[in-house]
């Protein structure tokens, strides 16, 4: 067994998950297709979500991926790191909004 | 990424500038213990294998490795201290072979082909051939790096030659980081003098085509994509306009593979094209309608195995000796860098080679 949780040569078999259930591998994948296919969003615009949204899930694997589809797609390093801060905000975002919260208990709880 | 390299790895001495050395490469390690089928293998699964010659229809002339530029990627391992160039008496045998060939493009490539001292007679003699397209692979920046060259977009004009040019991206940073310091801006300049002659405008027979390649260890992105892509941005921002682009993937072989090796993306790197492989480009990869000239005067089933020293598999194995009769048919010589031309939409000199 690896000494370490992640393996970046690990991403190369994503697709061997299909070999332990064949039927639900198969769903995910036609489905993960599916939803990279150019629609009403480009292919372009997915794949810069993907990859602030792989950041924003921690998922090493999908940094991978997504960065280098992104260069694939000619992608700049500049829109790259907007797209991040994109996910970083709402990341930040869905933190602080949540002092709402804390401040309607504070103001319930003290007289 | 490290400094751009002024000197070929020749030049340097390196192992690498040693075409068995890199056969060597191609054929160990993950090929060797059967982690990633070889070329032969997965060709053979499809029946594909052995790889056959169509009836030739472009002729691929390299008139010498010498280059003004020493771009990071470069399978030929050109630039400005590579002597190997195309003499006039291998020019005039070629030039023999055209007046009966029955291929209908001529496309010459280097290294810079206009470094050659005889470029413009070459160009001038095989003109008044006549032959239906007549492509120079120009590296832009040649046009405005000296004097001599400037009116080089006239030259191009007067013998309606195609002009297909390398442009690895819009912006001046991934252009530069790939090619060196200065070569945007002089590139912009060279495609607006172009442009100011007529080439690459919409509807006119003077064609300007663009070559992207990736910058770095990744596979291109879909060709119409690109080219949306390029032609937004060039028209946007520099008022240039082109034809087409053509998304070429950079194969394993001289300096790439030297950078691969490097910077440690070689496995995955050859992992991406083995993955991408598509049976559907093997039918129409270009070795099997193209024929490379070496600057000596050697035939070759493409430029790769040109620089990878694999001769034609044929009775005809030099310009002095063309019989185009018994080169059709041959069976071309592969390897693993062949897996560069297979993979995705395929990849070849023009472009994607499927729909």
């Amino acid at each position: 067994m690896s000494k370490t949780y992640y393996d970046p040569a690990d991403l190369r078999k994503f697709g061997k998950i299909s070999e332990w259930n064949q039927e639900l591998g198969d769903k995910f994948f036609d489905y993960y297709g599916k939803v990279f296919e150019e629609g009403a969003l480009t292919a372009r615009e997915k794949s810069l979500i993907a990859l602030a949204v792989a950041h924003t899930e921690q998922c090493p694997y999908c940094i991978d991926a997504y960065t280098k589809d992104g260069l694939q797609r000619g992608i700049t390093k500049e829109e790259m790191m907007e797209a991040l801060h994109v996910g970083a905000a709402i990341k930040s975002g869905a933190t602080l909004v949540h002092g709402v919260q804390m401040m309607n208990k504070v103001n319930k709880l003290e007289m | 990424m490290g400094k751009l390299k002024t000197q070929s790895l020749q030049k340097r001495d390196s192992d690498l500038a040693n075409s068995n050395r890199q056969l060597e490469i191609l054929s160990n390690g993950i090929f060797a213990d059967g982690e990633l089928p070889t070329f032969k293998t997965k060709i053979s699964e499809t029946n594909q294998f052995p790889l056959k010659a169509k009836k030739l229809e472009i002729l691929q002339i390299n008139v010498g490795y010498m280059c003004n530029q020493v771009c990071e990627h470069c399978h030929v391992d050109a630039g400005p201290d590579r002597k190997e160039i195309m003499t006039r008496e291998t020019m005039q045998q070629i030039l023999d072979v055209i007046k009966t060939t029955g291929a209908h493009t001529l496309d010459l490539t280097g290294g810079a082909p206009e470094m050659n001292p005889n470029f413009r007679w070459f160009v001038e003699e095989a003109s008044k051939i006549g032959i239906s397209d007549f492509i120079v692979r120009s590296n832009l920046t040649i046009i405005r790096a000296n004097k001599k060259h400037y009116d080089l977009p006239d030259f191009f004009k007067k013998h309606n030659i195609h002009v297909v040019s390398s442009m690895p991206h819009w912006t001046r940073g991934k252009t530069d980081k790939q090619r060196g310091e200065g070569v945007f801006d002089m590139s912009i300049t060279a495609l607006q003098e172009l442009n100011k002659r007529g080439y690459g405008m919409p509807d006119s027979g003077l064609k300007l085509d663009l070559v992207y390649n990736p910058n770095g260890a990744y596979l291109p992105g879909d060709q119409v994509t690109m080219e949306k892509d390029f032609k937004k941005a060039l028209l946007e921002d520099f008022d240039i306009q082109f034809h087409n682009l053509f998304a070429i993937t950079n194969l394993p072989i001289a300096r790439f593979l030297d950078y691969l090796i490097a910077s440690e993306n070689y496995e995955d790197y050859m992992y991406s094209l083995v993955e991408a492989y598509n049976p559907a480009a093997v039918e129409n990869v270009m070795c099997t309608n193209t024929l490379s000239v070496s600057w000596d005067g050697y035939l070759f089933d493409c430029d790769f195995n040109q620089m990878l020293a694999l001769p034609v598999n044929s009775k005809s194995k030099h310009i002095s000796e063309y019989k185009e009769e018994l080169l059709e048919g041959r069976n071309i010589v592969i390897s693993q860098h062949c897996y560069g031309c297979t993979a995705g939409a395929g990849s070849s000199c023009q472009g994607v080679v499927t729909d």
